[in-house]
């Protein structure tokens, strides 16, 4: 029965976006319906062959590790293609001939910048936090994922929105929020998937067998909630037209500015924070075997990251029409902040102590022990640049971009290669990774590519802020804009080989995460099959 | 429209506030409660347990409740 209601369910939508297609207003619409449509087709088909077979009752004695497997290659595979992404913009920035005319208005850096970023933060990130999440609360609720084909749905379902964003950036289709790009139909599709995810994730939590809520299930949820809000909030617009991509605004002016870094900051924080200190605290455990340094630490960490953090986002705006108070109150919660991320730092890093020597061999544990190296790092550069003085220098150059880098790459890239590095043997019912000389490789590149990166930042950045600012003895600027950005070339080359490193370092990933599948020696205690009960 | 500002914004910044930052100081104190020790040590544990399949109905755990001790004594 249900089968039928899902039918009538896709075959409507299928109908309406062709429909819509034929009225769309402009090309980022008439892309977006067309995706939709095949997408509703396409699972229509699928549903349909399905319809009328005997049911096979999930089996309760094994985890639902499907959407997992998938999360995980997604996230390698959009990895590669954001990085990829990032390294191509960074060289048109330093050779601005590779804004080739022929694609102008495509391929351009404006175009580019946003596929780059939500590629990296939203596809890459994303898909690494659905792994994550599919995986950590099944194992540490000792319970299946709740809601059967839920799981699918998400995965699939974030997958559409991933590809409406990225056509729609191309096309031009946004609204002009950093981070927060996507028109009003793209946020709508991924509001109904994120609420599905909530379910899935809150119902696998209910049905939970240990007493106990393990701490990063408390990170991963407080994610998930948050950037609920947080889209909801920031993507409060009105569009032209039901057939256009173009929508307004609710919020206007200061109002905007205030809502959108409210939103840009926690989306750091929870999403980039939250989210992946939830993997920290599940699988640097893991592959330390040992548990976390302090379990007490682990939840002081939680409920302060959680009170300070969503106060932080006026220090995006010092020296705006957003008014004193506003940003002072958020650069003095920025710094308060230095306490539970370095607090969360030490935790990470502890858990450790006794195990040292592991580090010697074990070239994924290094990558992880180095991502938390890197977040205490950002999460002290961070509150650092909040103080107003130090952001009249850094604000608008190149050492922002740097800061955002060391964090990204650093932290949030190299606990998410660790925890690939982890999972895909795990998955596979593999006894190891497939070459662990390659992971050696793939840590040295990398890390290398991050100095080059967040040292010629540094240096490009603190020169134009400095250049900027300087005046001669009648108080006339010294530098126009083009004197900088002349100054800055060898720093941009430098930067765009720190990104070709890190590049090289990921498809060095891919292919051994492919190899330990395809060639991997099978897992030797695996299970082969699961007796009845 | 300015009355619903001024009295949010009156009680955010003094009994909002307040009410924050107690329910933030005693989450740190039922934290550090005496006697949590045990519970902590149990909840750390809960990634080593249930690796490869799910809790089964009437048993709540397959393997011993603490396979490693904690680093810090």
């Amino acid at each position: 029965m249900l089968d039928y209601v899902k039918l009538l369910i896709l075959g409507l939508v299928a109908v309406c976006a062709a429909i819509a297609a034929n009225y769309a207003r402009d090309a980022a619409y008439l892309v977006h319906a067309l995706l939709i449509m095949s997408a509703a087709a396409i699972t229509f088909f699928y549903v349909l062959r399905r319809t009328g077979e005997p049911q096979v009752p999930a089996p309760a004695t094994e985890y639902m590790d499907g959407p997992v497997r998938a999360a995980a290659i997604a996230t390698a595979f959009w990895g590669v293609v954001g990085f990829l992404a990032g390294t191509f913009i960074a060289f048109q920035l330093a050779f601005p001939v590779l804004n080739f005319q022929w694609a102008d208005g495509y391929l351009n850096f404006g175009r580019l910048r946003p596929l780059h970023t939500s590629a990296v933060i939203f596809a890459f990130g994303g898909n690494a936090l659905l792994a994550a999440s599919f995986y950590i609360v099944q194992r540490t609720s000792a319970a299946r994922m709740w809601g059967g084909g839920l799981a699918w749905f998400v995965f699939w379902g974030y997958q559409l929105f991933i590809l409406m964003a990225a056509t729609g950036y191309l096309l031009g289709s946004t609204q002009g929020q950093e981070y927060a790009e996507p028109e009003w139909l793209t946020d709508l599709w991924l509001t109904i998937v994120w609420v599905a995810f909530l379910a899935l994730y809150v119902g696998t939590l209910l049905k939970r067998k240990e007493p106990h809520i393990y701490v990063a299930n408390w990170f991963l949820l407080s994610f998930i909630v948050t950037v609920a809000m947080l889209h909801v909030v920031n993507n409060l617009q009105i569009p032209v037209s039901i057939f256009g991509s173009r929508s307004v605004t609710v919020m206007s002016g200061v109002q905007n500015a205030m809502t959108q870094w409210w939103y840009g900051h926690n989306a750091v924080g929870f999403f980039l924070t939250a989210g992946f200190l939830g993997m920290m605290y599940y699988f640097i455990p893991k592959q330390a075997e040992r548990p976390v340094y302090s379990y007490k630490l682990s939840i002081i960490h939680f409920w302060a990251l959680i009170f300070l953090y969503i106060w932080a986002g006026p220090h995006h705006l010092h020296y705006t029409a957003l008014p004193d108070w506003a940003s002072t109150l958020g650069m003095v919660f920025s710094i308060v902040l230095w306490m539970p991320s370095w607090g969360g730092m030490i935790n990470g890093l502890m858990t450790l102590s006794g195990a040292w020597d592991k580090l010697r061999t074990d070239p994924v544990l290094r990558m992880m022990v180095t991502s938390v190296a890197f977040y205490g790092m950002s999460t002290f550069e961070g509150p650092m640049m909040s103080i107003r003085a130090v952001n009249s220098l850094s604000h608008y150059t190149d050492w922002t971009i740097g800061h955002v880098h060391s964090g990204a790459l650093g932290w949030n890239g190299m606990i998410t290669f660790g925890m690939l590095y982890y999972l895909f043997p795990k998955l596979w019912s593999k006894q190891r990774l497939y070459s662990l000389r390659a992971v050696s490789w793939h840590y040295w590149l990398a890390t290398i590519g991050i100095v080059l990166y967040a040292a010629s930042m540094w240096v490009t950045g603190i020169m134009e802020g400095l250049m900027w600012r300087e005046v001669d003895a009648q108080g006339f600027l010294v530098n126009s804009f083009a004197d900088t950005v002349a100054a800055k070339f060898p720093m941009y080359v430098v930067r765009g080989l720190g990104g070709v490193l890190y590049l090289t370092g990921a498809l060095i990933m891919a292919w051994n995460l492919y190899m330990t599948v395809r060639k991997g020696v099978v897992r030797r205690d695996a299970p082969i099959a699961t007796p009845a009960e | 429209m300015e009355d619903t500002y001024t009295f949010l914004q009156i009680v955010a910044r003094s009994w909002g506030a307040m009410f924050m930052f107690a329910v933030f100081i005693g989450v740190i104190v039922f934290t550090l409660r005496p006697g949590s020790r045990k519970v902590h040590r149990d909840i750390a544990n809960i990634p080593f347990r249930h690796d490869d399949r799910p809790a089964a109905a009437d048993d709540a755990t397959q393997a011993p409740t603490q396979p490693f001790k904690e680093a810090r004594q």
